[in-house]
């Protein structure tokens, strides 16, 4: 059986081209390792059965000489992204019987493009949580250490890659959600600018926040499906073109590091290590890194979860239990309502939803959402001013390692911390990755641990450059 | 931040929650809020003009044409409705 460890998607093309193997066998190794492993993991909540009958179109496909990016690659897809026909639930309960009537967009240029969508992964419900515990069908465990969480919210599909059981995945990243995964479970995880790539189809959260991207092993594989996803898009009117953000300079291998915030109280020993290593492994590659102030960073978190709050309110307002989903009778209209968001959400998408309609209230508007939109942009305007100087700000993808499975579910606040380096990409737009940058060793198991890169407003080349000479790719 | 306060939050948000619940999350709240509040200490003020402002993002509009043919997606959407009768999503009744 062709061992799907040591393949990329690149390699695996090149292996197709090649009659190596076929789109068939490569669909039964992945098949065949979801069966072997994914009983312990739980990264998958669906495996399509149409996928070995779609690899055997792509073989037809490649016996006639087409050529596509993706062609013949099982791709598995985050449990909120839309395939016509398949049912989707974004890992809650309210939607558990829902079936896409539509594609989403990222699914019809990954089909176009020739990908195959294997099946879709777990996820914290609706995207909320940092560790993939809060899905309404149990966790996902980190294929690493199934003691422990394999990050979240696209947790499944960090671990479905990281074990072996698929060579790539998307995730949707409205605060962390791919890159601090990626950290967690040792892999490459790319979120674009925002607008970058179009979320018509994609179960909506943080609607200024939210963007998809590609969970991987290699800078490479991002790339390739950065490049097949990208695009303005009709059918999402926050998508945005090449020319949205003119390049203002030449890549110039000047990296910026936020001093007083990578050294910050709450980031771990081993993680402060890991960085210093990771700056001089730069260093050695010939950039330059140079200290830079963010006198706004260090509230972005603030921002986040305020703004997080507010739109998933908004956003989550459509399941009332009328026009799909889960139904839950009560006495009346009204009382339809109360019973079905009840019973079909679970306890954190229940908090966020209650703490979204606190800070949205009349009385509390001004002093919490409309401040965060002002301290938004103060920081937004803070980091397109550093990166006149900078092409790139360095900093850890998480303040930890990953974290027992259990230890941080009974404090919410402790949790959202978790997500203090990956958040500012979100609040601002720009567009960042995580790399793997080396491991803690506990009990004898090589933990990985992720740094993080993040680049101005539409410059994902600089991230793909610096990204690609830091894990020694071409 | 107390117990009557989520529970009417929680009327507003349209989500049933138990007593217990709302009492657990009355002090997870006053956590959380206690935290985000930092912004107010960030923002002295200053004239930021319209949040967002300088950002590339327009919003885009489709023509306002070419419509699909009607009815395309009408049984798939019905299928997904928790009840209907014949071509149209059924509720209860909303005026007395």
């Amino acid at each position: 059986m062709i061992d799907l460890n040591s393949l990329t998607i690149s390699s695996a093309r090149e292996a197709l081209k090649a009659r190596k193997f076929s789109a068939r066998e490569l669909m039964e190794a992945s098949i065949q390792t979801i069966k072997d492993k994914d009983s312990d993991i739980h990264a998958f909540l669906e495996v399509f059965e149409d996928a070995l009958g779609l690899a055997d179109e792509a073989d037809k496909k490649i016996k006639e000489g087409v050529d596509l990016p993706l062609l013949g690659v099982p791709i598995a897809l985050k449990d909120n992204m839309l395939v016509s026909g398949h049912k989707v639930s974004a890992g809650s309960k309210i939607l558990e019987n829902f079936t896409a009537p539509i594609d989403s967009t990222a699914v019809r240029k990954l089909k176009d493009a020739g990908a195959i969508i294997i099946g879709r992964t777990n996820m914290d419900e609706f995207a909320m949580g940092s560790s993939t515990e809060n899905s309404s069908y149990g966790p996902t465990k980190n294929p690493i250490d199934p003691t422990r969480v394999p990050g979240g919210s696209s947790g499944g599909s960090a671990a479905a890659v990281a074990s072996g059981m698929v060579i790539g995945a998307l995730g949707s990243d409205t605060g962390g959600s791919i890159r601090q995964p990626a950290a967690f479970c040792g892999l490459v995880g790319l979120k674009p600018t925002y607008g970058r790539v179009s979320r018509s189809g994609l179960i909506a959260y943080g609607s200024s926040l939210d963007q998809i991207g590609p969970l991987v092993k290699t800078v490479s594989d991002a790339e390739i499906l950065y490049d097949v996803l990208k695009g303005q898009d009709p059918m999402d009117s926050t998508t945005i073109g090449d020319q949205s953000y003119p390049k203002k300079k030449d890549f110039k291998k000047i990296i910026g590091v936020p001093r007083s915030f990578v050294e910050s109280e709450g980031v771990s020993p081993e993680i402060k290590k890991n960085f210093q290593e990771t700056e001089k492994r730069f260093r050695d590659l010939g950039y330059e890194v140079r200290d830079i102030e963010l006198e706004h960073l260090r509230f972005s978190l603030s921002v986040y979860y305020i703004v997080a709050l507010a739109e998933s309110s908004s956003n989550l307002a459509r399941f009332d239990g009328v026009k799909y989903g889960l139904h839950v009778d009560g006495d009346n209209g009204i009382d339809d309502y109360f019973k079905t968001r009840g019973a079909g959400f679970g306890q954190e998408v229940r908090r966020r939803i209650i703490l979204g309609t606190y800070v949205l209230s009349s009385g509390y508007y001004d002093e919490y959402y409309n401040t965060a939109l002002k301290v938004r942009k103060l920081i937004t305007d803070e980091f397109r001013k550093v990166f006149m100087e900078v092409d790139l700000i360095l900093t850890p993808t998480t303040p930890t390692s990953a974290w027992k499975m259990g230890e941080k579910s009974t404090s919410p606040l402790e949790m959202y911390l978790e997500d203090i380096f990956t958040v500012p990409a979100n609040t601002t737009g720009c567009p960042a990755i995580s790399l793997p940058s080396g491991h803690e060793e506990i009990n004898q198991i090589k933990l990985p641990l992720g740094i993080e890169l993040t680049a101005d407003l539409g410059r994902e080349d600089n991230l793909l450059k610096a990204g690609k000479e830091f894990l020694g790719e071409k | 931040m107390d117990r009557e306060k989520v529970i009417a939050l929680s009327k507003l948000a349209r989500v049933d929650i138990s007593q217990e619940e709302a009492e657990n999350l009355a002090g997870e709240f006053e956590a959380i809020l206690g935290y985000v509040g930092e912004v107010k200490q960030a923002y002295k003020g200053e004239d930021m003009g319209t949040p967002q402002s300088d950002m590339a993002l327009k919003n885009i509009l489709r023509e306002d044409a070419e419509p699909h043919e009607s009815g395309l997606y009408t049984k798939n959407l019905l299928a997904q409705a928790p009840e209907t009768e014949g071509e149209y999503i059924k509720v209860k009744k909303i005026l007395g």
